[in-house]
């Protein structure tokens, strides 16, 4: 019994993924699935914060917020009894590039659980009384982070880096602006931006393709055909070789740094997951990880990420470090930087990061909530439904020339804008 | 997982779940197989049955120090070997210290599981610690406390509030440790704590993935099983909570406080202290007063005195000794948090005083038997929800009858956990803005 069992060669992913569309036209991925007796659902609609008027940031957000507070028949609590009766889970949520909701239930309820998001995708009944009451919740939320030194420092950036830009605006909105986000602000921009266009639905779990396509119809089949979202220009984060140092009485300073990247669409993009992974990914082989914690001791998290928005694509990082040695934390962030940018990676590390990123790709989608996530992201950045057998070719095919080229173009000079929330010496 | 059916439009009936299997190596080491064949990939975790409540006195943070410093190398695999095999084989690995335990994991492509055990295993014994490594790597810890605590004012009451309530146990230590203690840890230290927990006969390896009980226990044999036995298990020296009679107010107000919160505390029994059915009627009380949409706390407070944003709760269930209950309320502007203390109290009070309806019951169980459902959905999960239970005392059976038991839990079941939570020996905790700063 020593001998491991022989591996059988997984199935090809495109052969498990099934294109549904439904009678009125609406596409969905779905990976049928029997094991565990649930339903898990995510959909995306492109335009989130993103879409927010310019005067009033965080109206995607409260809207997020407001859809399953109440619906059709049912008013807020009578909504939410209803999805606990059935244990049925029911999430919205707004980014900065699009509104997105999850469903998860016991494949025995499927037939409430689809109807409680019919309702709350099409009839959600934006009452008086939740709207103060999320409102509320949200200050609370927005007041709690205003002295987080991470979100401070975080917030500051963006609004640096994208000065003039929506993404400069927060997602969540401001006190200042939350207050003015009315009723009619909600509606209009829920009958703007919530439509068939550019929707995206990822299904895994117990349902069949034939009654998938009934529910696609009854759930979203009544939303208007087409968006009519605002044009957004491509930004590019500014400040690039500058500080913002924010004063905040704490003993440790939180830094976040980045700068421009390329887009998801960019030929060179898995080059550039490759070079982010060797400077700052998730493992504890990156550059940062052993420069800044392992070797020297001067923090707990750094870390380095690709965040390609659809309006401006970044790379962005961070820290936290004791205000004594902020300066050298920081300094040793940029060397590294500054070093891929000049000489790329080593081969080793090249080898290395292709092994990791090939190698873990599957445990990205081993629970059926992971995997309706990634059905609907490979759909949005329209990768194709074959992608999840081809990508880890297309890692492996990343030579050390691509490397060097893609991280002189991801960090260029070397030059990234820092903001830092503490009080630093030396900085 | 066998789940009885009971009546109501959400019962949930009887559905197969994993075939978790427990076998012993002759050293002591318990094995536990949780098969889950739907992607090529195995979760190993090896947890050790010593946490922070183990630390010895004037040592916190040891336990936490030390799963640090277990990624710093063996005389077999040195510093980084280790993590750059796992990296390698494209898998993903950490570690977590808590309370009542310590574990360790990767996650793999199942042809790798026996790599794993093999590194994991050389690292129960062969630790190698140089002044060198623990000394940046004490840094990294002490920079992750300021992280964490120093920063953070409601973090730093959450400290006071549980050296509070628990004034004599080691759960009311941070997990991370005191800074000042952080501070002298050395490797003297860790070594010692080492030696005394990192046994077999102290450890449980959980492997849940696409793998057989007989490939993982052959496995287990020819890594773990060489092991030499110690003779028998370290004790865990714990001191007991003497009842305390009165009820603690703890304050916090720092300028950086913008949104004040309040915390009410008990003491209640875990898992492994209650009585039969106790703790589960525990967890469907606080399911009533605290699920987030349809609890009662969000119902009186935010809905219908409307002086609170958010109320809630939480309850340390799994845990060796007698753990915490906690319930919290975040005031809307313009209420003091006296008034939503008293508001909250009154909540527990009725449903102490005149319990519940068959449907809010009902909801409650629906609810949390349903999680034991979705939890199925994750090998990650069940290996947590398996290593955690068994590593504080409970056993398998216990896992997979805990949907029976909570739906057996009743009305007057409900009435009575509700009668634990006195005001009168509650510990509070209040995060204010301080305004005079």
């Amino acid at each position: 019994m020593n001998a491991p069992r022989a591996t059988t060669k997984p199935a090809r992913y495109a052969d498990r993924i099934r294109r549904v569309t439904s009678a009125s036209g609406i596409e969905a991925w779905l990976v049928e699935d029997y094991t565990v007796p649930i339903v898990a659902l995510e959909f995306r609609i492109e335009g989130g914060a993103v879409q927010d008027p310019a005067d009033k940031p965080g109206t995607a957000y409260l809207l997020s917020g407001l859809i399953d507070e109440g619906a059709g028949p049912y008013d807020s609590t009578a909504f939410h009894e209803r999805l606990d009766d059935f244990a049925i889970e029911l999430n919205f949520g707004a980014d900065r590039d699009g509104f997105s909701g999850t469903l998860r239930t016991l494949a025995k309820h499927r037939g409430e659980a689809f109807e409680m998001l019919r309702l709350a995708v099409n009839e959600a009944r934006l009452d008086e009384e939740p709207i103060e009451r999320v409102r509320a919740q949200i200050a609370a939320g927005l007041r709690h982070e205003s002295t987080d030194p991470d979100v401070m420092a975080n917030r500051a950036w963006f609004e640096t880096a994208f000065a003039g830009h929506p993404y400069a605006r927060p997602t969540k909105g401001t006190l200042e602006t939350l207050p003015l986000i009315g009723r009619e602000d909600l509606v209009a921009f829920r009958a703007r931006v919530l439509a068939r266009s550019d929707l995206k639905i990822g299904v895994v779990g117990a349902i069949d393709a034939d009654t998938l396509a009934r529910e696609l119809d009854r759930v979203f089949g009544d939303l208007p055909a087409r968006a009519h979202r605002t044009e957004v220009s491509f930004g590019a984060p500014a400040g690039l070789g500058t500080r913002k140092v924010i004063d905040f009485d704490i003993p440790q300073a939180s830094i976040r740094f980045g700068g421009p990247s390329i887009r998801r669409n960019d030929p060179d993009w898995l080059a550039a997951v490759v070079v982010n992974h060797i400077l700052g990914g998730g493992a504890f082989s990156s550059r940062l990880f052993r420069e800044v914690r392992e070797k020297r001791g001067l923090a707990y998290s750094v870390y380095s990420q690709l965040a390609p928005f659809e309006h401006g694509s970044i790379f962005v990082g961070g820290t936290s470090t004791k205000n004594e040695r902020a300066a050298e934390s920081l300094a040793i962030i940029e060397a590294e930087i500054a070093s891929l940018a000049e000489k790329g990676p080593t081969d080793e590390e090249l080898a290395t990061a292709k092994k990791y990123l090939t190698g873990s790709y599957a445990l990205r989608f081993d629970t059926s909530t992971k995997l309706a996530g990634q059905l609907v992201q490979i759909q949005a950045d329209d990768l194709g439904i074959d992608y999840m057998d081809r990508r880890n070719d297309l890692v492996n095919a990343v030579t050390a020339e691509d490397a060097r080229r893609t991280a002189q173009r991801l960090f260029g000079d070397g030059r990234i804008f820092t903001t830092v929330v503490g009080r630093p010496v030396g900085l | 997982m066998n789940v009885s059916s009971s009546s109501g439009p959400a019962a949930v009936e009887t559905q197969a779940g994993p075939a978790i299997s427990s076998v012993t190596l002759p050293n002591g080491m318990q094995v536990v197989v949780i098969p889950d064949h739907r992607t090529p990939v195995v979760t190993h975790m090896v947890w050790y049955r010593n946490g922070s409540a183990d630390d010895p006195l004037g040592k916190s943070g040891i336990a936490h120090f030390l799963e640090h410093l277990m990624f710093k190398g063996t005389e077999k695999h040195p510093q980084g070997a280790f993590s750059d095999k796992v990296t390698e084989l494209g898998g993903q690995e950490n570690a977590f210290t808590s309370l009542d335990y310590t574990a360790y994991f990767q996650r793999v492509a199942r042809e790798h599981l026996r790599t794993m055990m093999e590194f994991e295993a050389d690292r129960m014994t062969g630790l190698v610690l140089s002044d060198d490594v623990v000394a940046p790597e004490r840094d990294v810890v002490l920079e992750e406390r300021r992280m964490r605590t120093e920063t953070d004012p409601g973090a730093q009451l959450g400290e006071a509030v549980s050296a509070a309530l628990f004034a004599h146990h080691p759960y009311g230590t941070p997990i991370i440790g005191w800074m000042h203690e952080i501070e002298d840890l050395d490797r003297e230290d860790a070594l010692a704590y080492y030696r005394r927990f990192y046994t077999p006969e102290n450890a449980i390896l959980v492997v849940a993935g696409d793998v057989t009980t007989e490939e993982v226990v052959a496995h287990a044999e020819a890594t773990y099983g060489r092991i030499p036995p110690r003779g028998e298990a370290p004790v865990r020296r714990r001191p007991k909570e003497p009842e305390i009679r009165a009820a603690r107010i703890v304050k916090l107000a720092d300028p950086k406080v913008e949104q004040p919160s309040l915390q009410r505390c008990w003491i209640v029994p875990s898992y492994t202290t209650a009585a039969p059915g106790e703790a589960e009627a525990l967890e469907v009380m606080l399911q009533i007063l605290s699920a987030p949409q349809t609890g009662r706390l969000h119902k009186r407070l935010v809905l219908d005195k409307r002086i609170a944003v958010a109320a809630g709760g939480w309850y340390q269930s799994t845990a060796v000794d007698p753990s915490r209950l906690l319930l919290y309320a975040v005031p809307l502007p313009g209420t003091d948090l006296d008034t939503l203390g008293t508001a909250l109290d009154e909540v527990v009070a009725e449903l102490a005083r005149d319990g519940v309806t068959d449907k809010e019951l009902q909801r409650a169980k629906t609810r949390l038997v349903a999680d034991a459902a979705y939890a199925q959905d994750s090998q990650a999960s069940l290996a947590r929800m398996y290593g955690s239970a068994l590593a504080t005392g409970s056993s398998i059976a216990d896992v997979e009858h805990w949907p029976e038991a909570v739906e057996a839990v009743t009305a007057a079941d409900v009435m009575e956990a509700a009668k634990k939570l006195d005001p009168r020996r509650a510990v509070t905790g209040q995060l204010l803005k301080d305004e005079a700063a």
